[in-house]
């Protein structure tokens, strides 16, 4: 699924200010790059210069503003009757108790409709209540049960994320070029042994390997980082290894032999950098799933440990009040689907259509 | 042409290549002696699967592993040995004394770099020396095969490059260690017939000025006529003819020698139907008891397919034939 799904020309324009839409597409398909220059403005340098674009410190709350929504809602009001509390009933939708009535009477947040002459509340006055407080702009995307900002807190996120794609890949394409080669390059029983390696690493679920690893050692950013290496390395190996034995058929490689070159020379320096174009197609791919992943572990408990805010752990954390607080579930979820999606999908659909299915 | 008369430098006896798959054995070069001397060409030609090219790769150690090992006879280089010597040893000597030029220019260089660092690898092995000095080698090297304004190709990539152009190159990294002997496994046969000469004569001209012994192998036997002072006809992993290429041409004994000649038209003798061979070149597997030729040769007798046949020499050449043609 390509962010750049463009409709069919014509069609649009069919439709009321069509040809100002077209206008737009035309210029999207002009510049197919776009979506990859969105990527770089909403993910990368705000992961780099998080301490400076982050409006609020993502550690430290405001506790008089917690929970507070999205600047763009407003307030929730209602008009609720008063009513006495008795035992084992709650004040049912239009009511309010008493106790709860002059505690928000004194916050400020209700206001008398009808009665209150007296200036005190009392059983059967009408007022008019702020349910929930409305957003403010100081906090854009609202805070969570904590008060913390939630965009400081991904802005801050995008930073783990980015953190650990980079690195496991790297960590793990990098064992997996390796071993690739080597199959590829030594055959016989070394061939073998690798290659059935890569058959069990795949026929374990990823989740649970994931799970068993990290239980394993010490949750952090580290072991996620190896853990989702440990992941990755199996199908980079198998790719390489069919590219490398497609090299080695070249004549060059014979070449270099004749020449004299030391095996390692051969991999290093003849078979390695025609590798390279794989790799890195290979690499672009995985940065979606990476994402997924990590936020996958974070959600588990088994990822980035708290108070470090990354994605996966902000979406555990926002579930619980999923109905009271959506917004604190919600963006972090827009975020992981927006960057995957943005990172992964576009770069796959761009860059290699062969290696969709590996 | 006249044939060599310097000493011998490359003596192979009786070497033998098999590969081993899980079910058999291939015998791809079986039991096959001949001698190089300093400064000589010698052609060995045959059709393809005959083993030329693992006579090739055995000399330099290069048969196809695991399955391709070599498992009998000598190959004295200069009087060493080189079946006894280990890999890290074979590397002095690939390059630096045998080197070979590869069938497919196309795929003889690597496509993510460009000539000048490829022909400089090579020369690295040998000469220690800074970038500057490598480069002005790189640059004589390509100016010794023709290759117009060198210094402007060393930055060249192979895809921007003639197939002709790229044998060149090939050539050059190849001749640019100078070593004792050159192995050109059908170098010509990705290009046309025009360039096909062209590069022949210049491998030839550098062969004679650095006195270098060349092995040409080759399928093409017109093309041996021309580069080759002595010329070794090999049938199905055996050596069967070998002698001098003017003797071999016009006094062949073998039968198979005599039909690799007839299936060429000549341009200057008369006009005659073009002959050609039934039946395919025997499966190494399991190779005819006796000759090896015998299921398809015209001479055969009875004792060709019991016997292994003799060595006849006739003419100042051998061949291994019970029937001798001619």
């Amino acid at each position: 699924m390509a962010i750049v799904a463009l409709p069919k020309r014509g069609f649009i324009d069919s439709l009321p200010g069509g040809p100002a839409v077209t206008q737009g597409l035309a210029w999207a398909r002009r510049y197919p790059l776009l979506p990859g220059f969105v990527l770089l403005v909403v993910l990368v340098i705000p992961a780099i210069f998080a301490n400076q674009i982050a409006p609020h410190d993502h550690r430290i709350g405001d506790l008089d503003l917690v929970k507070r929504p999205p600047a763009w809602i407003g307030d929730k009001i209602a008009e609720q009757t008063v009513v006495q509390k008795q035992d084992r009933r709650v004040a049912r939708q239009g009511e309010i108790t008493l106790s709860s009535a002059t505690r928000r009477m004194k916050r400020g947040t209700a206001t008398f409709l009808e009665g209150g002459g007296d200036g005190t509340v009392d059983v059967g006055d009408k007022l008019r209540v702020v349910i929930r407080q409305g957003g403010t702009w100081t906090y854009p995307l609202g805070t969570d049960k904590q008060g913390r900002d939630i965009l400081s807190r991904i802005i801050h996120g995008s930073r783990v994320s980015l953190t650990v794609s980079v690195l496991a890949i790297a960590l793990g394409g990098g064992l997996g070029v390796i071993l690739g080669l080597l199959a590829a390059y030594k055959g016989g029983i070394t061939d073998t042994l690798i290659m059935r390696l890569v058959d069990i690493k795949l026929a374990f679920p990823s989740i649970l390997l994931a799970l068993v690893l990290v239980a394993a050692w010490k949750p952090g950013l580290l072991t996620v980082i190896i853990v989702i290496s440990v992941l990755l390395w199996a199908r980079y190996a198998r790719v390489v290894r069919g590219e490398a034995m497609a090299i080695m058929n070249r004549d060059f490689i014979d070449r270099a032999q004749v020449a004299g070159a030391s095996n390692f020379r051969i991999m290093a320096r003849h078979i390695f950098p025609n590798l390279m174009n794989t790799a890195v197609v290979l690499a672009t791919l995985e940065v979606g799933h990476v994402i997924i992943l990590e936020s996958t572990l974070s959600f588990l408990g088994a990822g980035i440990p708290r108070p470090t805010p990354a994605w996966g752990v902000m979406v555990a954390d926002g579930r619980e009040l999923i109905v009271a607080a959506w917004w604190i579930f919600f963006f972090p979820c827009v975020a992981i689907v927006l960057s995957m999606n943005l990172l992964g999908d576009w770069l796959r659909d761009k860059l290699d259509p062969k290696l969709r299915n590996v | 042409m006249a044939i060599a008369q310097g000493e011998v430098i490359l003596e192979v006896n009786d070497l033998r290549t098999y590969f081993y798959t899980r079910t058999s054995v291939v015998k791809a070069v079986d039991g096959i002696s001949f001698n190089l001397r300093q400064g000589e060409t010698l052609g060995i030609v045959g059709e393809s699967g005959c083993g030329k090219t693992m006579t090739a790769l055995s000399l330099l150690q290069l048969v196809p592993k695991p399955a391709g090992r070599i498992v009998g006879g000598e190959i004295l280089l200069h009087g060493e040995d080189l079946v006894q010597k280990s890999e890290a040893e074979m590397r002095q000597v690939r390059g630096q004394k045998i080197s070979m030029i590869l069938q497919d220019p196309q795929t003889s260089l690597n496509p993510v770099f460009n000539i000048g660092n490829q022909l400089m690898e090579s020369l690295a092995l040998t000469h220690k020396e800074g970038r500057k000095n490598l480069l002005q080698r790189a640059v004589d090297s390509l100016r010794q095969v023709n290759v117009a304004a060198p210094e402007r190709r060393l930055e060249d990539f192979p895809h921007q490059m003639s197939g002709g152009m790229k044998q060149r190159v090939v050539g050059a990294i190849a001749m640019s260690l100078e070593p004792d002997i050159i192995i050109a496994d059908e170098p010509t046969t990705a290009l046309d017939v025009i360039v096909q000469d062209r590069i022949l004569r210049q491998i030839k001209e550098i062969q004679t000025d650095l006195n270098m012994s060349m092995i040409y192998i080759t399928h093409d036997i017109a093309v041996v006529a021309e580069v080759t002072d002595r010329i070794g006809v090999m049938y199905a992993g055996k050596l069967v003819e070998l002698g001098s290429t003017a003797d071999v041409f016009e006094r062949p004994i073998h039968p198979y020698t005599k039909a690799l000649l007839s299936v060429f038209p000549s341009i200057r003798g008369e006009k005659r139907p073009l002959t050609t061979l039934g039946g395919e070149p025997p499966n190494l597997v399991d190779p005819p008891t006796g000759c090896r030729f015998h299921p398809r040769c015209p001479y055969a007798t009875a004792i060709c397919q019991q016997e292994e046949p003799p060595i006849v020499v006739r003419d100042g050449h051998w061949a291994a034939c019970w029937n001798p043609v001619g």
